[in-house]
């Protein structure tokens, strides 16, 4: 342990819901991302799997919210070390999409990627059973645009930068392909509890 | 060649720069720094001057993952742009704002001094560096100037020709980070207090107009960086200009 000279810290409780190096930001919500962000409406929204998949398809605004809707409630937790307790997230399962394109069973991962070109890859497991959502509600309210409004990809327990603000698309793979920050040195997969925030973590 | 043996093309230009390659070496592993010099910037903002033996070397806009640890063994880590050009002196410079109750940036500006030791991770983020090849356009505000600083030094250093222009927004000219550095590339904007004669008021249309007139060829690659609603509007100016957005870079401090 290399400790520094006179920090201390502030006074703390110990919380069990905190990962390791997160703090709690409260009422924030700061706003993380490297592009504009894109003024985009719900009509100009639009989702598409495709990639190894059965049957690849799109949905627009419209079309996704005929599906049965679904609710995030719990934390979320950036690499920039804030977490945020408590928040709820509407949208719809992202299992209930995956459910309509049938990945092939050599499916083993997915590149999300954002109207704005943005991509995030992930194991294809942290998108389905219930961990994974495309979501256009924040508190009741639309989700707003510097958020990733109209809809994001929300995968609650990766670090946040897995969820795609802008959501686009989902392309299905049988390797793993790093998308954005990855190929920025971060992390493949970004579990919070295991503090996954760079490569060689 | 089936569909998952192609390399996935995201939907627009909006990419990872693939002339930068961060070094995965690098990105992992903690290094003791020690503080060699502290330099009083302006009443709320100060350098700290950092002698990092093993640094693998930075490209202007990079930043790093810095961590405090205290005796019970609680861990801070905050991210911090690289205010220095690259050079092979084995130190690196931070500039940090004291933000009010801040524990990382109030351990630096209350204890911190020549001799003690930090631990740094980095370079990291290939995506908001300047290799100094192309034109740049740098945008910011308060601390978020501290990135763009570290393109004008090597921009200087090297004695680079490519154009680059620097527009920097502050409270007041006390409150202005690095101004006695400044030359003819950099325009000030003043928000609350300004000089006799120069205009106060936020960052304009008419601030960024000209920079987007004298265009070199091939356009700017711009760079905005300060906090989340300064970004917000800078960029909104740029892209309001004609600037194309996927060659807006924006680092977020939050
Ligand atoms: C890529 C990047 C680069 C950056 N580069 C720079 C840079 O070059 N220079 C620079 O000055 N900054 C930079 N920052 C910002 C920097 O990372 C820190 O956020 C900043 O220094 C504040 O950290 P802190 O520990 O001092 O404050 P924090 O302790 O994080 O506090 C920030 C604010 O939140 C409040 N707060 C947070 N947690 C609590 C709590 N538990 N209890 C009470 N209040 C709380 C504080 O009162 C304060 O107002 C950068 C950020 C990013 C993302």
């Amino acid at each position: 342990m290399n400790v520094t000279r006179g920090f201390t810290g502030r006074p703390r409780v110990r919380n069990a819901a905190l990962p390791p190096g997160q703090y709690d930001a409260g009422d924030d919500w700061p706003v993380l991302s490297a592009e504009v962000t894109p003024e985009l409406t719900p009509a100009e929204w639009s989702l598409r799997i495709d990639g190894l998949v059965e049957e690849p398809r799109g949905w627009s605004w419209e079309e996704a919210h005929e599906l049965p809707g679904s609710v995030y409630e719990g934390d979320i937790h950036c690499v920039t070390s804030w977490s945020k307790f408590g928040v709820r997230f509407g949208g719809v399962s992202l299992d209930a999409f995956l459910h309509m394109v049938r990945p092939h069973v050599s499916a083993t991962h997915a590149v999300a990627y954002s109207h704005t070109g943005y991509t995030t890859s992930l194991p294809l497991a942290d998108l389905t059973g219930g961990r994974a959502w495309i979501a256009w509600e924040y508190d009741g309210r639309p989700l707003a645009a510097e958020h990733g409004g109209p809809a994001r990809l929300l995968v609650p327990h990766l670090y946040f930068w897995k969820s795609a603000k802008w959501i686009a698309g989902l392309r299905i793979l049988d390797h793993d392909e790093p998308g954005f920050w990855e190929q920025n040195g971060y992390h493949a997969r970004g579990n919070p509890w295991e503090e996954q925030r760079y490569r060689g973590d | 060649m089936t569909e998952a043996a192609e390399t996935f093309t995201p939907p627009t230009r909006f990419a990872v720069p693939g002339r930068i390659a961060v070094s995965e070496q690098a990105a992992a592993v903690w290094q003791t720094a020690t503080i060699t010099q502290v330099r009083r910037e302006t009443p709320h903002a100060a350098t700290f001057r950092l002698a990092v033996p093993g640094w693998a070397g930075h490209l202007p806009g990079q930043h790093l993952m810095l961590r405090l640890t205290a005796e019970d063994g609680y861990v801070a880590q905050r991210h911090y742009s690289i205010a220095s050009a690259p050079d092979d002196s084995g130190h690196i410079e931070l500039t940090l704002d004291h933000v009010e109750g801040g524990e990382v940036s109030g351990w630096f500006h209350t204890v911190a001094e020549p001799g003690d030791t930090v631990e740094v991770r980095g370079p990291l983020s290939g995506f908001f560096a300047w290799p100094g090849d192309r034109p740049a356009l740098l945008v910011g505000a308060g601390s978020g100037v501290v990135p763009l600083m570290s393109m004008v030094r090597h921009h200087r250093a090297r004695g680079l020709d490519v154009p680059l222009r620097l527009l920097v927004s502050a409270r007041g000219p006390e409150e202005l980070i690095y101004a006695r550095e400044y030359g003819a590339e950099t325009t000030p904007v003043f928000t609350r207090r300004a000089p006799e004669g120069v205009p106060v008021g936020r960052m304009a249309a008419a601030h960024v107009a000209p920079l987007l007139a004298e265009q070199p060829p091939g356009g700017w690659e711009a760079y905005v960086c300060g906090s989340n609603g300064f970004a917000e509007h800078a960029s909104r100016l740029l892209v309001a200009a004609g600037q194309p957005v996927h060659r807006i870079r924006i680092e977020r401090f939050g």
